[in-house]
């Protein structure tokens, strides 16, 4: 007790701190509330609210434009969250296990730049190499392949960064443990390493997925006629000012990132506690 | 039996010279190379195109050989236009102005924000973290959409302002233009951006706050410190990390932020990353775009060296 | 136990090196001979190249010149997976996803033995570290203890022809270290394994190991069974690492074959045995407190007896510990048993007293 009170101080403060978390959660959640509830109104008024309905998730089954987009947005997802982890678990795996080699200052360096790079640069500098590319040798065409090495880049940082955690976390002994009763390096790696860091796998292909699902301007530039991703439809007409269809489309993708992250969160959460328990009851026997 | 035949190929993979030579170096190739050609690569070819004459969708080579000479044709008016006209310049001024606002709010609510979320009880913690994270996984587009719907008239926020007649106080500040009117004004644009990047500052500065040991605080207690003095002297100096990381992630990206000005800016407010969109996809001007282009990586690549040294900092003191 | 000296060596280790760059020498030069069934400490501080040595008996590391023989066999060039080397590690290092048999059983499926077989050894394994019943848990389910004892039966499990412990009872606290120690030893006197042990404990070392190597810097100073590292140190360095130790220079005054007189100035030290060294040599006694009785009044003779006062008094229980504050201001560590409940003439706090030892106390060092 006296340590929190150190902390937090007084009662006032306490409180005060309490306002505070309170007042920052309504402003992060605010908008996804607005977005869900207006989803529903029956008004083409954006936020005159015209009673209940269910219309706009009714329209979002036959908007052709939006689904096709869902579904190349959701295959270049898939790729480039694959694709994310494996170059992310090679990067990760060069950063924690070879502490010297040539070059190791670039290598660093490209792998944090993507993440606060702002994506108009990243994105304008990859199509115009890509241009140049085509012409010296006919390909690729711009369209889902140059999409895909675009978030491929930007997940790769992400990817590194979650999986280097894990990594560095992890008892270096237990490899060498593996190696000293006979396991050869890619046993060692299958049998051991990858069980042990499989949960930094799958959040770093969750995380580079929803990066790739949700990103316009790399897509923007990197996209050809006729590869629209769902973010570039929605991005169009949102420009042009508020759409009821939008708000379901977003209330339908928010449940389902929800869903999945907390159902996630709580099994790790559960998991974690379950462990916990068990090692206290060994200590105690 | 297959087990011991499985076994001596990898032997025998293993035992040669080749693999156990280079095993180490493929592991380090294949990003390494993947991002030397998609990532640094592309920058060697916006700056020479940048200095390139451009004829009809296509770049004059810069070397040119003409009567047995070779001349290199370097064209710099490019660069000389964005520092002449004033139109550029003022934008990029902007485009700094508005990410070290957006900077300053995100540290001025989110570090309180950090502090109270590190200090409250241990078993909420999780969800608390789970809350930041979660706007962070749903898509950033919609979100900041959102914001269109709260701000434009009769929008909830929007009508919250003018009850409490903050609509007053930010027309005399001039961040907004007409009484009641919020949206394509400064204050949508960085209340965008505040929200949008929130959490980028919450989490490196939860990260530091939440493993400080907090007997440090104790012992300056004992010393006759009061919660106030320590907190400024210890927890503050301590959080440096965090704090230097998490405005890097604000304010780089920031500057060449595109996304939400274009929702919520308006015309009024230029942004950077706005003119280098435009002078690509409506006036086709490659070189133009990449001279625009070159010159925001001049302006953040301080702060881009200041971030990995703390990034790898950070990774490296994990270890 | 003394060592089959005339039983070929297992390990023989050939004036290994190993130079990380960068200035020290993390192993310099180190030769040993290690024979068949022996428990082998290193002992050291941290840093003193223990740990890098046994690594590169695992094969973890390559030293930098040269060899390391195992039954005649060099092991250079062979990776860690194809020696018959196995280590308990530090930190046990069991394999979180795995259960107890699996951990086990992960060196027996690598060599592709047959599954009945792998059953058979797991079990016997389990047996006789004494946790049958623990054969489905995994290693968090564990106590530290029953943790330690399965990572021994898993580097058991192969039946290595030389058994590498890493600070074998580091993780443990006290009292469990103390009980563990003889059912370590135990069992590896049970399999008969030859065992190599790192260590920077040096009770450790004595209870367990058949023989010690002192190592500092890299260097080996000395090598012996614990009793003849203890009472016969062969430098400074050794008796002041291996427990307490008083040390007091002079130069030699008499020498014969079958006795000396160490002049000290405050004191004069008659040794029981003969030297090699000269009249007027410097040369320092090593005088352990425990072998010092203390009186209040002065014993007979002139030899082997000092006066001081009693400076402080700590009580441990079993023995007390005295500090003599001699003349020129030099200190005297006395240990007394408590082999009486209540001493009547134990000297107080500041009060003088005598101390004094037998001949055969002392160890002198010309080095």
């Amino acid at each position: 007790m006296s340590v929190r009170n150190l902390l937090l101080g007084s009662g006032a403060t306490r409180a005060f701190a309490r306002g505070w978390l309170v007042a920052g959660f309504v402003f992060l959640y605010l908008p996804i509330v607005a977005l869900v509830i207006y989803s529903f109104n029956a008004s083409l008024m954006p936020v005159v609210w015209g009673g209940f309905s269910l219309r706009w998730y009714g329209e979002l089954a036959h908007d052709q434009e939006l689904l096709q987009g869902l579904w190349l947005s959701l295959r270049i997802a898939f790729y480039s969250a694959s694709g994310s982890v494996v170059l992310g678990t090679l990067a990760a795996f060069t950063l924690v296990k070879y502490r010297r080699f040539l070059g190791r200052t670039i290598f660093t360096g490209m792998v944090n730049a993507p993440l606060v790079m702002p994506e108009v640069i990243i994105g304008l500098s990859l199509l115009l190499m890509l241009v140049m590319m085509q012409r010296w040798l006919g390909f690729p065409e711009r369209g889902l392949l140059t999409i895909w090495m675009g978030h491929l880049l930007l997940g790769l940082s992400y990817a590194t960064v979650v999986v280097q955690a894990r990594l560095q976390d992890l008892n270096p002994e237990l490899e060498e443990a593996a190696t000293d009763l006979g396991a050869r390096p890619i046993q060692v790696f299958v049998l051991v390493t990858l069980p042990l860091i499989l949960n930094s796998l799958v959040s770093a292909f969750l995380l580079t997925f929803t990066l790739s699902l949700d990103d316009v301007v790399l897509s923007a530039f990197l996209s050809g006629p006729g590869a629209t991703t769902m973010p570039l439809v929605i991005f169009s007409r949102a420009r042009l000012g508020m759409r009821p269809d939008i708000n379901a489309a977003a209330t339908i993708i928010i449940g389902v990132v929800s869903v999945g992250v907390v159902a996630g969160s709580l099994f790790i959460f559960r998991a974690e506690r379950r462990r916990a328990a068990e090692m206290a009851a060994a200590q105690r026997a | 039996m297959s087990r011991p035949l499985v076994a001596s190929f990898f032997d025998r993979m293993h035992a040669h010279p080749f693999f156990r030579k280079h095993s180490r170096k493929a592991v380090i190739f294949v990003p390494y190379v993947w991002l030397l050609v998609f990532f640094l690569l592309p920058f060697f070819i916006i700056l020479k195109i940048s200095v390139s004459e451009m004829e009809v969708a296509t770049f004059l080579p810069l070397l040119k050989y003409r009567d047995g000479i070779v001349s290199l044709a370097l064209n710099v008016s490019h660069y000389l236009f964005i520092f002449e006209d004033e139109l550029y310049s003022a934008t990029y001024l902007a485009s700094l102005k508005y990410a070290a606002v957006t900077t300053f709010w995100c540290l001025f609510i989110g570090y309180p924000f950090a502090y109270f979320m590190a200090r409250a009880k241990a078993t909420i913690q999780p969800a608390l973290l789970m809350l930041v994270m979660l706007p962070f996984w749903t898509s950033f587009l919609l979100r900041v959409y959102a914001w269109k719907g709260l701000l434009m008239e009769s929008g909830w926020v929007s009508e919250l302002l003018i009850a409490v007649h903050a609509d007053d106080l930010l027309l005399h500040l001039g961040l907004i233009t007409a009484p009641g009117k919020f949206m394509y004004t400064p204050f949508s644009l960085v209340l965008g951006m505040v929200y949008t990047y929130l959490p980028f500052m919450v989490l490196p500065l939860y990260a530091t706050l939440s493993k400080m040991d907090l007997r440090l605080l104790e012992a300056a207690a004992d010393l006759g410190a009061t919660p106030w003095v320590g907190f400024w002297k210890i927890t503050v100096p301590l959080s440096k990390a965090g704090i230097i990381a998490g405005s890097m992630l604000v304010f780089i990206p920031c500057i060449g932020e595109y996304v939400i000005p274009e929702l919520l800016g308006g015309p009024s407010t230029m942004m950077i990353g706005r003119v280098l969109w435009d002078e690509f996809f409506s006036n086709n001007d490659w070189p133009m775009a990449s001279s625009v282009a070159v010159v925001v990586i001049l302006l953040i690549i301080v702060p881009l060296a200041l971030f990995n040294k703390y990034q790898a900092e950070a990774t490296e003191a994990r270890a | 136990m003394t060592p089959a000296t005339a039983a070929p060596a297992t390990l023989q280790i050939r004036d290994v090196v190993k130079d990380f760059g960068g200035g020290s020498v993390a192993v310099n030069h180190v030769s040993l001979d290690i024979h068949k069934g022996e428990i082998f400490a290193l002992l050291g501080s941290s840093g003193c190249g223990k740990t890098t040595l046994l690594r590169m008996l695992a094969g973890f590391e390559i030293p930098t010149q040269g060899s390391i023989l195992l039954d005649g066999q060099d092991l250079a060039g062979l990776p860690p997976y194809l020696r018959p080397i196995n280590m308990m590690f530090q930190s046990y290092a069991l394999f979180p996803h795995l259960t107890v048999w699996d951990n086990i059983a992960f060196g027996l499926k690598r060599d592709g033995m047959p599954k009945e077989r792998i059953a058979e050894r797991v079990e016997a394994m389990l047996k006789l570290v004494q946790l049958p019943k623990y054969a489905k848990r995994k290693p968090h389910q564990l106590s530290g203890g029953q943790q330690q004892r399965v990572a021994l039966a898993r580097s058991l499990a192969k039946r290595p022809q030389l058994m590498l412990l890493d600070e074998p009872l580091g993780a443990l606290d006290k009292k469990l270290r103390e009980e563990t120690q003889i059912e370590l030893v135990n069992i590896i006197h049970e399999v008969g394994v030859t065992c190599v042990m790192v260590t920077h404990d040096q009770e450790e070392a004595m209870t367990m190991a058949t023989r010690i190597a002192v190592m500092s810097e890299g260097k080996i100073l000395q090598v012996g069974a614990p009793a003849e590292i203890y009472e016969t140190p062969a430098t400074r360095f050794v008796a002041d690492f291996i427990g307490n130790v008083n040390m007091m220079e002079g130069t030699v005054a008499v020498d014969e074959p079958d006795m000396v007189e160490i002049d000290c100035g405050y004191c004069r030290h008659r040794v029981g045995h003969g030297i090699t060294g000269t009249v007027g040599m410097e040369v320092s006694v090593a005088l352990r407190p425990e072998k010092i009785r203390l009186s209040r009044t002065k014993p007979e003779g002139q030899v082997n007896q000092v006066q001081g006062t009693v400076r402080d008094r700590s009580y441990f229980g079993s023995f007390t510990v005295y500090n003599l504050e001699l003349a020129g201001g030099r200190r005297l560590k006395v240990s007394e048993s408590n082999v009486e409940r209540h001493r009547e003439d134990a000297p107080a706090e500041g009060q003088v007293a005598w101390a004094t030892w037998p001949d055969t106390a002392q160890v002198v060092l010309t080095q």
